[in-house]
């Protein structure tokens, strides 16, 4: 498919240069006294003529049949995950929370309201965790709430329990989703702050919380890596934190209790009953006094939530950590106005339904999606009449530079080479890079094999996995095949992944797998289609944290605006490449 | 009318041609004998506006100012309005008269100006300006003397042909002779004991047949009170007026009388409002006035502004002499309005020894021009309390635009201190139009425009003053503020949308705090993903009014002057405002339980200005917005209404900031100084018996019990300095008001 899109604003000026000697009849005299030579070549090149040259030309038709259907189609879908993640958000049973309330306790994600700064987003992590993992179990969040958010203008990971789900118990998921958190703090080096409410390890599934690499233990791991690397741990122990759990508030840099409601202790009442015989209060055995006055794992104590939760702002006020403001100034006009230094797309983000749908098969153009991404949909691309199917270029959001690598379709070897070229250039120049994610695989067949396509996508691989510089994907259709791998998958550690609600992930397409299943000689199996089918949606996905969140396609460019924000200042270190197969 | 042109001696006596006994001529005569004296620079022994309102026109003549201060001083305007500003030290020092004369000698300053208040009216410091070489700005000693003797005072005045009160002073008590000198007085009649005050001591007599039974209980009274029964006998006024009437007199022999104003709108026996002309007042009356002040005047051998007060019957139309104020007064201006004259400046000629400007038909002619002119005083002072003073740092001043008929006098600036040790006015707000009611419309458009945050004022008061039916009438008394106390104090709702307002400044104030570096590359506050409304962003913010005293103390103060505490007659409102952030200026609010819901709100906020401009779906809306520093306090100005609102504190501040249960506390309401502890440890009082007297603000306030109970402790004993928010006695716990 051809680009049906052109950043071809500059050509028309061009033509009319070109006709400018010969104006109109009436004013040919005026403008030759006026202007001594009129010149078709200047010496000048203004640097509007090149911002012109990268405004992206929107050709969508937003009164078509083909993109009403398409927006009905993705409109029932974000009605759908809004409608699923609306209930999430409630948390648990309404017992529950009910119960939780009347101790005088706020919700989770009331306290995290609380906790981050006024006119800040909160970019929540996988709320889909859990979903449909556990059968017979609703596990909403998985228990835990985790995000990116803003405290005293430090960017902060936020890790909640959600005590009213299941006793803010940890499941293998919830575990997964507390790891995850943390590995995004490491990586970005942000302040972590636990809000911890939990009763342990879920019991029942113990196997799969408790020994691995990846379990419970590795929270604590985690806490002592960071603390080393002088990224700060910050817990409020506002519940039960029983057994391992009491080392979350241990091994943190600061900790604060809540008198008659937080409780700290490696065997709760019932085990040192149990064990020993002796027969404690929980308050007596682990709460706040003891642990402020007599024990000293906590450093405040706090009467309520509220109480708690101005405490623990007030330790990320002194953590002495560099808040941005000078990078801020730089940004441009982005003042205490409330002026912004950027320009919004010229598109509305909106349109994005309407231009991809939910049909897959239908090869959507990328620079439709990139115009309602960027800043003034400004797009210098790089190499764009090579290896078409893929687009790269530079853009800004929110006034930060990108490298966007997209696809156009399938990878080709040219498309593999300019896309390793163009990642191995973002690095060299320190620019963040954006992964725009549809790709049903590279091509097969005879030409393509001899080509070398095998080590020209392994080129673009090794340039993915190498380039030391922050990544972000986003799918926005399919990922399939080596394509998942060749456009920075989940294994390839983007700092952060999100799907949109069409997006499928998968080895290969459902049809694709029950073809070639057919051919390796097993009778095709309805069910295994269908599950297959079921298997690549994004809620799927989420549930079992391949992403960190589905997402509405319009608040993408939020969404990683926010993510740029939070690498920012950390592209770093010295660029190292596998190698590469000539 | 032509103005007074007497020979010159025949001025200086005494309308019965008794030779004066105060010496007034021979100060006089060396006055008509020193040639002109230019004023080439003048010593302001004064503070504040009027210290700046003389400089102004001293500097407009081009006579180099010095200012005085004292050390809570050192950086007030008036101080720092001159480069010739000398310290005095003590906060007390404005009356250290020795000082100040020292200070002008060696300044070199060729005259003194005194402003009100202070030494102006202090016949000793005059006499010792004069004795120095010094041109003291004002009448001379001897009339300043004479004047302030009130038994004196009325003997020149009834010499003179001025009516005074009529009553009876003297030592007979005889009960049946008191009865004829009431008869001759006229009923109703007041009686007082000598001794008396507070009310105590103190009948009226409507007729002779009740005259008998109130004498014998009033005497009773005093007998027990200050153990001593001498009663005086006066004409009790039903509906008393207080009308005053501006003169004028040159060493030359002249005197006119610049108009006359009403100041009787009063609180705490202190002007708040003054007119010019006074409502309803007969032709002949007011021109009767006027010749009955000039004769005053003349009578003491006046020189300068003075001022001479009646008190006018409403119900007989007569008017009685009160006192004649030896000094410019803080109500000059409406005279200025009204007359168009710079009233400094007639002070300077008259010193300098130069002739009135203007002849007594040159004045009516400018007067019967320029129509009506108001003065609103105003005051940190808390009228739900009684008018009890406030202090304070000015965290906010705006100002109504000023003209030709518009004029403020004030003395402070934006960020200024309202000392506890001085008269707590802030500014004086004067119109002129060219009738009463386009006037108060005037002054109503004006004090809207004033915005004041910080101490408590008068402001909202002043503004339901000048829209009260019976006073936009002209039915002016000065019992007008407690006869119509209900109305006037009635508190107004609150509306939604200033509860509102107030929730999403305060909101967007702090997201333009630290987090705003954050957002500087960032979607500030856009919705991120899904399900984000039902999860985050939602805040919840409680607001209340803040109670008429101030929501601290529980301890009930009232004035020592007024027979009844005026308060709130309602409750402060309070209201849960939720806001939910969607967008970067975009947001959903909510007030209280659904009483109130505005979607897609978009406001602007204006951090130099504090205007926060918010697009409801109903109307644009416009608020100032001063947040109380670090206080809980945000002071909200919407639609020419100050909302003096509060931050409800969270459940934990109380255990966590080990804030003392001062429940069983009577607060100081200011700061204050003790004057006397009226209850000892161990005693049991009732609801509002006096527990303290304290002392701010030159004024006595007496601190009332709350409730019966017990006395605990009392924490300060007399002497005692303390600051606002001090316990002052503590009761015993179980001491609660049913």
């Amino acid at each position: 498919m051809a680009s049906q899109i052109s950043s071809s604003l500059f050509r028309p000026a061009l033509r009319v240069l070109a006709r400018s000697p010969q104006p109109c009849r009436s004013c040919r005299r005026k403008l030759r006294s006026a202007v001594p030579s009129a010149r078709s070549i200047a010496t000048h090149t203004p640097s509007f003529h090149a911002a012109q040259l990268s405004v992206l030309r929107s050709t969508v038709d937003t009164a078509s049949t083909e993109f009403r259907e398409n927006a009905q189609a993705m409109s029932d879908a974000l009605a759908r995950l809004e409608e699923l993640h609306s209930r999430i958000a409630l948390g648990g049973p309404d017992k529950a929370r009910k119960k939780h309330v009347e101790r005088g306790k706020m919700l989770v994600r009331d306290r995290i309201t609380s906790l981050i700064d006024p006119g800040t987003s909160f970019l929540e992590l996988s709320q889909l965790a859990g979903h449909e993992v556990y059968p017979g179990e609703d596990v909403p969040a998985g228990g835990i709430v985790t995000g990116i958010g803003t405290v005293e203008g430090v960017t902060c990971m936020i890790v909640a329990n959600d005590s009213t789900v299941k006793g803010g118990t940890y499941y293998p998921i919830t575990v997964k989703k507390h790891l995850r958190a943390q590995a995004i703090a490491q990586e970005n080096r942000l302040p972590c702050i636990y809000m911890v409410d939990s009763g342990g390890a879920n019991l029942p599934h113990q196997a799969d919380v408790f020994p691995d690499r990846d379990h419970f233990g590795r929270i604590f791991y985690n806490q002592a890596q960071m603390s080393s690397l002088s990224i700060p741990q910050i817990s409020i122990v506002m519940g039960p934190c029983t057994a391992g759990g009491a080392y979350v508030p241990a091994m943190s840099d600061e900790s604060i209790i809540v008198r008659d409601q937080g409780h700290i202790f490696l065997a709760g009442p019932p085990l040192v009953k149990a064990a020993t015989g002796e027969v404690v209060s929980a308050e007596e055995l682990g709460g706040g006094r003891l642990h402020s006055e007599v024990s000293g794992v906590t450093d405040h104590l706090a009467v309520d939530d509220g109480h708690s939760i101005t405490l623990a702002r007030r330790c990320v006020a002194n953590l002495n950590w560099e808040t941005g403001q000078g990078v801020a100034v730089a940004g441009g006009a982005a003042g205490q106005s409330g002026s912004v230094g950027w320009k919004e797309p010229l598109y509305d983000p909106e349109e994005l339904g309407g231009i991809v749908g939910t049909n897959l098969r239908k090869q959507v153009e990328v620079r439709e999606v990139i115009a309602r991404v960027v800043d003034g949909s400004a797009f210098a691309e790089f190499k764009k009449d090579y290896g078409t199917t893929l687009v790269t270029g530079f853009a800004h959001i929110y006034s930060q530079s990108i490298g966007i690598v997209a696809n156009n379709g399938i990878l080709f070897s040219e498309s593999a080479l300019k896309g390793a070229h163009f990642i191995q250039l973002c690095a060299k120049r320190r620019i963040p890079l954006v992964f725009l994610q549809n790709i049903s695989g590279f091509m097969v067949g005879r030409e393509a094999e001899a080509g070398g396509i095998a080590k020209n996508g392994a080129k673009l691989v090794n340039a993915v996995a190498c380039a030391n510089v922050p990544k972000f994907t986003v799918v926005w259709g399919a990922s399939a095949g080596a394509g998942n791998y060749g456009m920075c998958g989940r294994a390839y550690s983007p700092r952060l992944l999100f799907a949109w609600p069409n997006a499928r992930t998968s080895v290969m397409g459902p049809e694709q797998l029950s073809a070639v299943m057919e051919a390796v000689g097993r009778a095709a199996d309805p069910a295994l289609r269908d599950r297959i089918e079921s298997e690549s949606r994004a809620e799927f996905g989420s549930a079992r944290l391949w992403d960190d969140g589905v997402i509405p396609p319009a608040h993408t460019r939020r969404v990683l605006g926010m993510g740029l924000g939070m690498a920012r200042g950390l592209v770093g270190g010295e660029e190292r490449w596998g190698v590469w197969r000539m | 009318m032509s103005s007074v042109r007497l020979p010159r001696g025949l001025a200086r006596l005494p309308a019965h041609g008794r030779p004066a006994r105060h010496g007034i001529r021979s100060q006089s005569s060396q006055a008509v004998a020193s040639p002109t004296k230019p004023l080439s620079s003048v010593l302001i022994a004064n503070r504040g506006e009027i210290a700046l309102r003389v400089a102004r026109t001293a500097s407009a003549y081009g006579i180099r100012t010095t200012t005085l201060y004292t050390d809570p001083d050192a950086r007030s305007q008036h101080a720092l309005s001159s480069p010739f500003a000398v310290n005095l030290g003590d906060p007390t020092a404005y009356l250290d008269g020795e000082k100040i004369i020292q200070v002008a000698r060696l300044r070199g300053c060729v005259g003194i100006h005194p402003g009100y208040g202070f030494l102006s009216e202090n016949a000793d410091f005059a006499r010792k300006c004069t004795e120095a070489g010094l041109t003291f700005i004002g009448p001379p000693w001897t009339a300043i003397e004479a004047m302030g003797s009130k038994s004196r005072s009325k003997e020149i005045m009834t010499a003179a042909g001025v009516p005074c009160i009529p009553g009876y002073h003297g030592s007979n008590q005889d009960p049946a002779f008191l009865e004829r000198e009431a008869k001759k007085i006229g009923y109703p009649v007041l009686l007082k004991a000598v001794k008396g005050g507070g009310g105590k001591g103190m009948r009226i007599a409507h007729s002779v047949d009740e005259f008998a039974a109130q004498l014998a209980s009033a005497k009773t009274e005093a007998r027990n009170s200050f153990g001593d029964d001498t009663m005086l006998v006066e004409r009790y006024i039903t509906t008393p007026r207080h009308i005053e009437v501006q003169v004028f007199a040159d060493k030359h022999g002249n005197c006119v009388a610049l108009g006359e104003r009403d100041c009787s709108i009063q609180r705490r026996h202190q002007k708040i409002l003054e007119e010019s002309p006074a409502p309803h007042l007969p032709d002949e009356v007011r021109k009767d006035l006027w010749e009955k002040a000039k004769a005053a005047a003349l009578a003491v051998g006046y020189e300068g502004a003075g001022t001479v007060e009646f008190i006018f019957d409403n119900d007989t139309g007569e008017f009685f002499f009160m006192e004649m104020n030896t000094r410019l007064q803080v109500e000059h201006p409406v005279t200025e309005m009204v007359t168009g004259e710079d009233l400094v400046r007639w002070q300077l000629l008259v010193a300098e020894g130069q002739k009135l400007p203007l002849t007594q038909e040159e004045i009516e002619k400018q007067i019967s021009e320029r129509g009506w002119a108001i003065e609103a005083r105003i005051y940190a002072e808390n009228p739900d309390m009684n008018f009890i003073p406030d202090s304070g740092t000015l965290l906010h001043l705006r100002t109504p635009p000023t003209s030709g008929t518009v004029r403020i006098d004030a003395g402070f600036v934006a960020g200024d201190e309202v000392s506890s040790h001085y008269d707590p006015m802030i500014a004086k707000l004067i119109v002129r139009a060219p009738s009463r009611s386009a006037a108060l419309q005037k002054l109503r458009a004006a004090l809207e425009a004033y915005e004041v945050a910080g101490p408590v004022t008068n402001i909202e008061f002043l503004k339901k003053l000048c829209t009260s039916p019976a006073f936009v009438a002209g039915d002016v008394e000065t019992g007008y503020i407690s006869k119509h106390a209900t109305e006037l104090f009635t508190r107004e709702p609150v509306p939604p949308e200033a509860f509102a307002q107030a929730a999403l400044g305060l909101l967007i104030v702090e997201s333009r705090g630290k987090g705003a570096a954050a957002n500087a590359f960032g979607p500030a506050g856009s919705q991120m993903g899904f399900g984000a409304p039902t999860g985050f962003r939602s805040r919840a913010i409680s607001l209340a009014e803040v109670a008429p005293d101030g929501g601290a103390a529980s301890g009930a103060a009232s004035g020592s002057h007024a027979g009844s505490t005026i308060t709130g007659s309602a409750a402060a409102e309070a209201a849960e405002v939720r806001v939910t952030q969607t967008g970067p200026n975009k947001f959903d609010i909510t007030v209280g339980n659904g009483e109130a819901s505005y979607a897609g709100v978009v406001a602007e906020w204006d951090a130099a200005r504090r205007r926060l401009t918010s697009y409801f779906p109903h109307a644009r809306i416009e608020t100032t917005l001063v947040r109380d520093g670090d206080g809980d306090g945000v002071t909200a100005f919407q639609h020419g209404r100050q909302f003096r609102l509060r931050v409800a504190a969270p459940r934990w501040a109380k255990e966590a900031l080990g804030a003392a249960e001062l429940k069983n506390s009577v607060l100081a309401p200011m700061p204050c100084k003790v004057l006397r502890v009226d209850v000892r440890e161990g005693d049991a009082v009732r609801k509002d018996q006096p527990l303290v007297v304290i002392e701010s603000m030159k004024m006595e306030t007496v601190i009332r019990s709350p409730h019966d109970g017990v006395i605990k402790k009392v924490v300060h004993r007399a002497g005692d300095i303390c600051k606002a928010g001090t316990a002052l006695v503590e009761f015993e716990e179980e001491a609660s008001s049913p």
